[in-house]
Order: C-alpha cells, then sequence, then structure tokens
C-alpha cells in the first residue's frame, strides 16, 4: 500500500506529463495547419505536371530510344526503397506504419531474389530499419536541420535518387511516405517513380485531345522533364509526410492527455480513499483509547 | 476582346490563376508572346521574365528559373520549377543565385551541365540589368 506522499507524488508527476503532451498537442496543431496549407498548395503543381506527363506519354510510344527514366533500364534486379519518415517519434503509429509497409516490401523482394537498396530519409526510419536492413541501407538524409521542407529539400534528394539511377545502382525507385487522408487518418503509401508512372487513365489526358507541337522535340522535352517530375514526387511526398506528422503527432498526444486525465481521476481517487482510511482509523484509535479508560 | 486563362504554377504555391489578354514568355528557343487562340505547344523555358498583360494593359513580370508551359486555345499552364514576382525580387538574391550557379558549374566537368549553367548566369544578369539595380 503505498503512502500519502508516494500517492501525492504520483499524482504530481502524471498531471506534468500531461501539461507537456498537451502543449506538445497544441503545437502540433499549430504545425499542422501550416504543413496542410503547404500540402494543399503542392498538390496543383504536382497534378498538373502529372496531366502534362500523361499528355505527353500519350503521344510517344515507348521504344528502345527513349529516355530510360521513362522506359526503366530493361531489368528488374535492384530496387531502391526511399523510406520517408518524421525525425521525431511522439507521433503514434506514423513511423512505425511507413517503416512496416517498407520492411514488408523489402523482404518480399528479397525472398523474390532481388537486390534491395534503401535510402532513408528522416531519423526515425532509419532506426527502425537499421537492425534489419543494416547493410542493405546506403544513405541517410537527414532533414532534421530543415524547419520548413521545400523544393529545395526535394530536389537535392532527386539529384541523389538520378545520380544513383545514372551509375547504374538501381532498376526500380519505390518511394514510401504517409499520404495525409485528415488529421486522424494517414495512410501509408508507396508509389513507384522510376521508371515514370504515366497516367494513362482517362480522366488524366485533356478532353480537347490536341495535337500538339513541341518546342524542342517531345524527347527533349521528356529528358528534361522526367528527372523534374522525380523531383516534384518527391516534394509532394514529403509535404504530405509533413502534414501526416503533425496529424499523428496531435492525435497521438490528445490520446495521451485523456489517458493522463484519467489516470489523475483514478489516483486522485485512491489518494481520497486511503486519506480518509487513515482518518478513520485515527479516530476509532482515539475513541477506542477514551473507552479503554 | 478575347482572354485566354493564364495560369502561373510553382512547386510550393500558385503565383497567377486569371484570365489575361497575353503572356510573353521566355522559351528556350526565343521569347515568345501568347495571344488567345493560339495553336496548342508544349515549351519549355529558360532563366527569364513571364510578362502577363491582364485586363485593363496592366502589366506584371515575374521572374522564373526554368519551367515548362502548356499552351492550350484557352488555357495556358506555366508550371516553374522556381518563380518570384519582380516586386519580390532584390538584387541581394539574384547574386546569391549567381553564385550558387557558379559555384555549380565548377564543380561539374561535363560540358554540357556547365553550358546550361553559363545560359543561366547570362539570362540572371540580364533579368539584372532589365530591373535596373
Amino acid at each position: 500500500m503505498p503512502s500519502l506522499k508516494d500517492l501525492r507524488n504520483r499524482i504530481a508527476s502524471v498531471k506534468a506529463t500531461q501539461k507537456i503532451t498537451k502543449a506538445m498537442q497544441m503545437v502540433a496543431a499549430a504545425k499542422l495547419r501550416r504543413a496542410q496549407q503547404a500540402a494543399e498548395a503542392a498538390r496543383p503543381f504536382a497534378e498538373r505536371m502529372s496531366k502534362v506527363m500523361a499528355n505527353l506519354g500519350a503521344g510517344i510510344t515507348i521504344g528502345p530510344e527513349s529516355p530510360r527514366l521513362l522506359a526503366g533500364t530493361g531489368a528488374d534486379k535492384t530496387h531502391l526503397l526511399i523510406v520517408a519518415t518524421a525525425e521525431r517519434g511522439l507521433c503514434g503509429a506514423f513511423n512505425s506504419s511507413i517503416s512496416r509497409l517498407a520492411r514488408d516490401h523489402a523482404q518480399r523482394l528479397m525472398a523474390e531474389g532481388k537486390t534491395v537498396k534503401i535510402l532513408c530519409v528522416g531519423k526515425k526510419g532509419y532506426d527502425i530499419l537499421r537492425r534489419q536492413f543494416g547493410q542493405q541501407i546506403i544513405e541517410l538524409v537527414d532533414l532534421r536541420s530543415v524547419k520548413q521542407v521545400g523544393f529545395t529539400e526535394a530536389e537535392m534528394i532527386a539529384s541523389k535518387v538520378l545520380a544513383l539511377f545514372e551509375a547504374g545502382e538501381f532498376d526500380v525507385a519505390t518511394l514510401f511516405y504517409s499520404r495525409f487522408k485528415s488529421v486522424i487518418s494517414q495512410v501509408p503509401t508507396a508509389q513507384q517513380i522510376v521508371p515514370a508512372e504515366l497516367g494513362t487513365s482517362t480522366a488524366d489526358l485533356d478532353a480537347n485531345e490536341a495535337i500538339y507541337e513541341y518546342e524542342p522535340d517531345e524527347n527533349e522535352i521528356l529528358a528534361n522533364l522526367l528527372p523534374r517530375n522525380v523531383a516534384v514526387q518527391i516534394l509532394r511526398a514529403l509535404l504530405e509526410n509533413a502534414a501526416s506528422e503533425q496529424g499523428a503527432r496531435m492525435s497521438a498526444m490528445d490520446n495521451a492527455t485523456r489517458n493522463a486525465g484519467d489516470m489523475i481521476k483514478k489516483q486522485t481517487q485512491i489518494y481520497n480513499r486511503s486519506r480518509q482510511a487513515m482518518i478513520t482509523k485515527e479516530l476509532i484509535e482515539i475513541i477506542s483509547g477514551a473507552e479503554a479508560l | 476582346m478575347a482572354t485566354l486563362q493564364f495560369e502561373l504554377v510553382a512547386p510550393e504555391r500558385i503565383l497567377f490563376s486569371g484570365d489575361v489578354e497575353a503572356v510573353m514568355l521566355p522559351g528556350t528557343e526565343g521569347d515568345m508572346t501568347v495571344l488567345p487562340g493560339h495553336a496548342p505547344v508544349m515549351a519549355m523555358l529558360k532563366t527569364g521574365f513571364v510578362q502577363i498583360t491582364d485586363h485593363e494593359n496592366k502589366g506584371r513580370r515575374v521572374l522564373i528559373r526554368g519551367g515548362f508551359a502548356e499552351i492550350n486555345q484557352q488555357t495556358v499552364t506555366v508550371l516553374a520549377e522556381r518563380a518570384t514576382p519582380v516586386e519580390e525580387v532584390t538584387p541581394q538574391t539574384i547574386d546569391q543565385e549567381i553564385n550558387e550557379l557558379e559555384l555549380h558549374r565548377d564543380a561539374s566537368s561535363d560540358f554540357k551541365v556547365r553550358e546550361a549553367a553559363d545560359a543561366a548566369i547570362a539570362q540572371l544578369e540580364e533579368a539584372k540589368q532589365a530591373l535596373k539595380f
């Protein structure tokens, strides 16, 4: 049976924890708004980009002379997994669910006898994957010092990926991130970025299938646009991730605050009961002492 | 007068969206002015100014660093890698970018990359002149 002082200390410490989680929740809520705006602001560019790519893709046939970023290397041996996670923890299942998706993917590929390479963006995913895939991880991109991810960071990662591709280090690249659906729901997603998947669905194509003139010619435009597309897709993933992270943290901290509240209530009740029991005991002692006289 | 719908989109935001009378685009093969009813064209853009002419002949200029334009009869969409409205451009930012490009050029041994960087630097210098800094 804990003493009253122990109980008091316990309540005080839970209260302190609750204050912290509450503060974290509010900070996450404020950051979420900004991150969400950034993610939404980036959507039109990515959408237009895929529309243009689809228009271009519809016009050409993939042949041996097509850019390799579109046609692929012709092989399917080495896979690069780009795992984008957060730099900080305490955001519920956010990091682990992205990592789990990447891990399952990597295990499946390895079971098929393919080579897997992993590029981690964000420390948390690296920490989780390191234990199992220490050999496969080729690099960790640290974005801890970056306050607001922007095109510069995406371009930096894209140039790494493209350099690896140019060097023939991989055949297929897949990007893992969490798509921001709403504050309470983030969907871990795998998206293939190399070779580029052109949206061939009719919805992506322009209704008025105009015949375009190209300036300079189609292949040059494609060669120029494809690396940019990689950067844009990465940017989109990073921004969606940032919003998801804050959303996940917000709901995780909201839960933690609520749990702390429950705990305080329970502990306070125990405290009050034992205090009352103590008083009753003392009274009984006094009364029986008086009676004995 | 007929108008066309113009959209200037940067990765991080939409810079302009609305009806315009004409836009001038810095194409890699030369500047071009797009008026309503233009033939469909897809064009690469180089570093330079996009000049937007609104309804009341009000001009507006945006500095872009490379991009892509999709031109239809009624719509023009520009995807610009980096875009800054002229009001936000300062000599310092341009100088900084020229610096970055020079570093980039000197770090690379690929002839094509060097050439592209040189061209971009020249265009930025030109932009600086145009803004009379």
